[in-house]
């Protein structure tokens, strides 16, 4: 009747178990196993339960193995610890929640009732201690008038500072459910795209035959369905369709869908989250119903599906009633306990009754029934109930409480005269009615309506674009009317995309409406009738909420936690807000429903993460003398993704600083290589290429000579300074220009959105070569002695053919095309030469090769990062996003003449004051104390205070020239205070170091050697 | 989300960066009276529709094409989609 995702069926060659010879034998493992169903009897499957061995069959769950074999109970609740079985067959379960598996692949909170049974499965219970039996932890239960609703809120809120040191560690021991094992999950974990005309959602009665109908007229089907039997209800009903039952009209149906090219079928595959566009997200789980993935094969996949339509045929969930002590193992959903019988060839115990306000109860004891379980009564609310053979009817009764220890034994009865009966049942079917799976088509702006025919909300508002609901998830319950929906829906969908497709005959099928009358809770009682059995929510709860007047839907369900577990209320939100409107006198659609998130069941971690794991996070960028560096031992850095050589360790060294020092002095003495390529290069062409630098750039670049190089300082908007770099001139309409390699992605962004949108109409064209050329610097007064043997003989290289500043495309080593910078980061006589990237490994051994008569030294970023602050040149820790031109020393630089991104807010008042922050350097007054980046500078005398804050470091190394430890950073009018000794304090540690005003520039301030 | 590209067609908004209002294309002239009260508005000043919002996408993981496109931010409806250089000169910019 219903085509519900949970209890679905697939797999071409599943077989129902005939009832031959070998029931007798399952029978005389399993306690509670029964004839028929689904299942495949030939092999017996073994598992643990909490370490216990346990026999089980192919197409069974954990939970209907474990109900087969007489277990009942199999969790307990989350604040109570109060013992609880399955209240389900499907996905919506909200007790029977079990850790899968043990090691690296544990996994917590496994809802049983989906969790495939294969043999060797271990599987374990939960929150309780020291065991499932004897949980120590259900005297909570005890104290259950103190822990209401709110209790959190009411008991922890003072005094404060208890909070941190004692409520959040008792609670969060207290809380979670399962736990996990700390180690690593050993298993991969993928993500994948699809494309479809169509994708169905579903695939019970409605979604199968939608894609059966989309399918037959040739359009891009995709089905999926979160169980791995594909058929939903039909599989859980004794009904068929036309002549066959209904697990064999799923064979064929299956077997066709199989032969179109044009359909792709997916069980085990739940669609989580409906987003925009067209787009759904998916988990398959390819691997968790066998022991372990295969090698290579990852244990789920994260699909991205992109649809152009889509079907909701997502079924319904079937409701409880609420009643006193409604959570003993046993109680459970008449739907489920139909399933399990049907399906699963399991009954939970060997007498039932049946507890309904629909007709849809009554199939449960008809079917059970028919299978030789014992119907003690079926009791339905109505007086005017349908009859039932061959179990006693209470009509007009109601169940008022229950019995048994860990489990039901007696459920007592109010009946319609008022007496009272206890009625003996191991398991009570309990149905208030279903409610269609109108999840999805609430993850964007849907908000439901209410259907007072079925008592119900159904889908209804702005449903996400191109999304269509049929079947029971749309109210419509009976099988025949779920075929019709679905062949309907299909051929709809795919006449809006110009497809045309034909709702083909259909076959027969039972049409039965539900006749429910709305029943959610029994009044008789103490109230502790359980709405939400995962978070432990009572009517009471819910009463007092309304007391408390938390009445609208969204505070009563953050005040009562009802419906904030892993279920997400999907059994328990319907009581909760009937219940509330009630109360507060109102119509259940006046109160309305809470809104519905992704995803739609519980999603692994893992599975998000796919192989974004390790190493593998992120990508990681390699330099082109990676192999190189690595070879000789190099120390590398992570900067961004690029990893960088930071030191090249030397034997004997010890301490990182020894082998600094040394690339420091070596490359100050003599010459000094390092990869720069991680530097962002963009070339600029145009006609226009002058003009758009003078755009973006705060100095001028129209004069500059064709084979110049000039720095350039690049401003936000704001008139802060962005990032700085320099521009090489290899002709009229040709720059090369280089950006930090911080900002490479972003400063090319933002000139492409200043040449595509601001200055349309310029004649200049970009493009990022970062990875184009593999360029190194190579500093030192040999520098220029070690290029001449690389450099082809035919350039002249001497300083008066190739100055400061000069640039130029040259060829290497007899005619590998290279460029050649005569720029100076380290403030030596210094070249940066690049060559196409492929020749970059080859580049490096041949520099070190030439350089060998000179002892030329390999630096890493750390001595880069010395000699640049003895040279007193600004960084990222300068460019920080606070500081203007005027800060950095290069007010001047900013030209006034013409415009520029960021220089009309530069004169902003604010950022030119008189004691403006100004970049100088710092030297200890005691040369044996270190000077800290971060320090902030106060007066020689005085309090330490942010008011009479003077300004911070920015950043400090120890200089091996100067032979102690030096710093550069911020200080108020620092340009016209050097001389001063002032003071760098860093509270945080309670230090104070006297430090003298100094030049930034700490090594050849007149710039001879870089000219030289 | 898909963005419907106008050169390549409907592309998954990944490939993109987001910046923001497409007023940012109108920046100010720098030799205006009040060139500095301009610039102001024009960086700080924005409006946050609930409805339809003209916005800056770069197809960043693409074809480095700035898109203007027109998006409504409650229901995510992308209802044009326009090359920014398009848009730019046809608001008067040039050089």
């Amino acid at each position: 009747m219903t085509d519900t995702v949970m209890n679905a069926g697939m797999n071409a060659g599943t077989v129902a178990f005939q009832a031959d010879g070998s029931t007798g034998a399952r029978k005389g493992v399993q306690v509670n196993r029964l004839d028929g169903g689904l299942i495949k009897g030939s092999k017996a499957l073994n598992f643990t339960f909490d370490g216990k061995r346990y026999k089980g069959f192919e197409g069974d769950t954990l939970a209907s193995a474990l109900l087969a074999n007489g277990v009942r109970l199999m969790g307990r609740s989350f604040k109570y610890h109060r013992p609880r079985g399955p209240l389900t067959s499907g996905s919506e379960e909200p007790n029977a929640l079990v850790e899968l598996r043990s090691g690296g692949r544990q996994e917590p909170n496994t809802r049983a009732t989906v969790a495939e049974l294969y043999d060797g499965l271990e599987a374990n219970s939960q929150n309780r201690w020291p065991s499932l039996q004897h949980d120590f932890m259900a005297i909570n239960d005890r104290f259950s008038n103190f822990l209401t609703a709110g209790f959190y809120y009411k008991t922890f809120m003072w005094p404060a500072a208890f909070w941190e040191k004692l409520y959040e560690p008792i609670i969060r021991k207290a809380a979670g459910l399962g736990s996990i094992s700390f180690e690593d999950d050993p298993d991969a974990y993928d993500k994948g795209f699809l494309h479809c005309d169509l994708l169905v959602i579903g695939a019970g009665p409605t979604g199968l035959m939608a894609a059966l109908t989309a399918g037959r007229a040739g359009a891009q089907v995709i089905i999926a369905d979160e169980d791995f039997l594909l058929g939903g209800r039909l599989n859980a009903e004794t009904f068929g369709i036309g002549d066959l039952t209904g697990a064999a009209w799923v064979e064929q149906a299956q077997a066709e869908l199989a032969s179109m090219p044009n359909v792709r079928v997916m069980p085990r595959t739940s669609i989580i989250g409906a987003y925009d566009h067209g787009i759904y997200g998916a988990v398959e789980r390819t691997a968790d119903h066998v022991l372990a993935p295969e090698a290579g094969k990852p244990r789920q996949i994260l699909w991205r599906i992109y649809s152009k339509r889509a079907m909701l045929a997502a079924g319904a969930t079937e409701r409880p009633i609420a009643f006193e002590n409604n959570d003993r193992p046993g109680v459970m959903l008449a739907g489920a306990v139909r399933a399990y019988a049907n399906r699963w060839a399991v009954t939970p115990d060997q007498t039932v009754a049946v507890f309904t306000n629909n007709d849809d109860g009554h199939r449960t004891a008809a079917d059970l029934i028919a299978k030789g379980v014992k119907v003690t009564a079926v009791i339905d609310t109505r007086a005017e109930a349908p009859k039932v053979e061959g179990a006693e009817l209470f009509a007009g009764a109601q169940v008022i409480d229950t019995k048994g220890r860990l489990g039901l034994e007696v459920a007592r009865l109010r009946l319609a005269n008022g007496a009272t009966r206890d009625v003996p049942c191991g398991a009570l079917a309990v149905s208030g009615g279903w409610n269609p799976n109108v999840h999805l088509t609430c993850h964007q702006r849907g908000r439901p309506a209410w259907r007072e025919d079925i008592a119900a909300f159904v889908p209804a508002g702005d449903l996400p674009q191109n999304m269509s609901v049929a079947g029971a998830a749309n109210g419509d319950f009976s099988t025949a009317a779920a075929l019709r929906a679905g062949a309907e829906g299909a051929v709809a969908a795919l006449s809006e995309l110009g497809i045309e497709a034909k709702a083909d005959a259909l076959p027969e099928a039972e049409d039965a409406p539900i006749n429910v009358t709305p029943f959610w809770y029994v009044k008789e009682g103490k109230g502790r009738a359980w709405l939400d059995q995962q978070n432990d929510v009572t009517v009471k709860d819910v009463k007092l909420a309304h007391q408390e007047n938390f009445r609208s839907v969204e505070h009563l369900k953050r005040y009562t936690t009802l419906g904030m577990a892993t279920d997400q209320g999907k059994t328990s939100n319907m009581g909760g807000l009937a219940i509330m409107a009630e109360l507060a006198g109102k119509q259940i659609p006046e109160v309305g429903t809470t809104m519905f998130r992704p995803p739609y069941t519980p999603v692994s971690f893992g599975v998000m993460a796919g192989r974004s794991v390790g190493e593998e996070f992120r990508p990681t960028r390699k330099t082109p003398s990676h192999k190189w560096a690595e070879e000789q031992g190099a120390e590398f850095v992570e900067v961004g993704q690029w990893l960088r050589a930071q030191w090249f360790p030397k034997k004997g060294e010890t301490h990182w600083r020894q082998s600094v020092d040394r690339e420091v002095l070596q490359t100050r003495n003599s010459v000094g290589i390092c990869d720069v390529t991680t530097l962002g290069k963009i070339d600029v062409q145009g006609k226009d290429a002058a003009a758009f630098l003078n755009k973006m750039y705060a100095n001028a670049f129209a004069k500059l000579p064709v084979g110049k190089v000039r720095y350039g300082l690049m401003l936000r908007e704001d008139g802060i300074a962005y990032d700085d770099g320099t521009a090489a001139r290899f002709a009229e309409d040709h720059f090369v220009v280089t950006t930090t390699t911080a900002n490479a992605v972003l400063v090319y962004r933002n000139m492409e959105f200043a040449r595509q949108c601001l200055f349309p109409d310029m004649d200049v064209q970009l493009i990022s070569t970062t990875e184009a050329w593999a360029q190194f610097a190579v500093a030192g007064p040999n520098a220029r002695k070690l290029l001449q043997k690389v450099v082809d003989p035919e350039f002249d290289i001497s300083n008066e053919a190739f100055p400061f500043m000069a640039c130029g495309e040259v060829t290497v080593a007899g005619g590998c095309r290279a460029r050649l910078f005569r720029i100076s980061f380290s403030g030596e006589l210094a070249y940066e030469i690049a060559v196409p990237t492929r020749y970059g490994d080859a580049m490096i051994r041949k520099l070190m090769e030439a350089g060998e008569e000179f002892d030329a030294v390999p630096y890493g970023t750390e001595a880069l990062g010395v000699m640049r602050i003895e040279k007193g040149h600004a960084a990222g820790n300068e460019l920080n996003g606070t500081t203007s031109a005027l800060n950095l020393g290069m007010g001047r630089m900013v030209s006034k003449k013409k415009d520029c991104i960021g220089n009309t807010l530069s004169e902003r008042e604010g950022m030119n004051q008189e004691n403006a922050l100004k970049l100088v350097g710092f030297k200890p007054v005691n040369a044996a104390e270190p000077v800290q980046a971060g320090a902030h500078l106060m007066n020689a005398d005085g309090e330490v205070s942010a008011a009479t804050d003077q300004g911070y470091i920015t950043s400090a190394a120890y200089s091996p020239v100067l032979g102690c430890s030096i710093g550069i950073g911020f200080l108020k009018s620092g340009d016209s205070r050097k001389g001063e000794v002032i003071r760098a304090v860093n509270p945080l540690e309670g230090k104070e170091v006297q430090v003298e005003v100094v030049s930034a520039h700490f090594v050849d301030p007149e710039g001879e050697r870089l000219r030289g | 989300m898909i963005i419907n590209h106008p050169i390549l067609g409907p592309r998954d908004s990944q490939e993109f960066t987001y910046l923001g209002d497409a007023t940012l294309i109108d920046r100010p002239d720098w030799e205006a009276d009040d060139a500095a009260g301009q610039f102001h508005d024009y960086l700080y000043l924005r409006d946050n529709p609930a409805g339809e919002h003209r916005e800056l996408w770069f197809h960043e993981q693409g074809d480095r094409s700035w898109l203007v496109v027109t998006r409504n931010t409650v229901t995510h409806e992308i209802l044009n989609v326009e090359l920014a250089r398009d848009v730019a000169r046809a608001r008067g910019r040039s050089k």
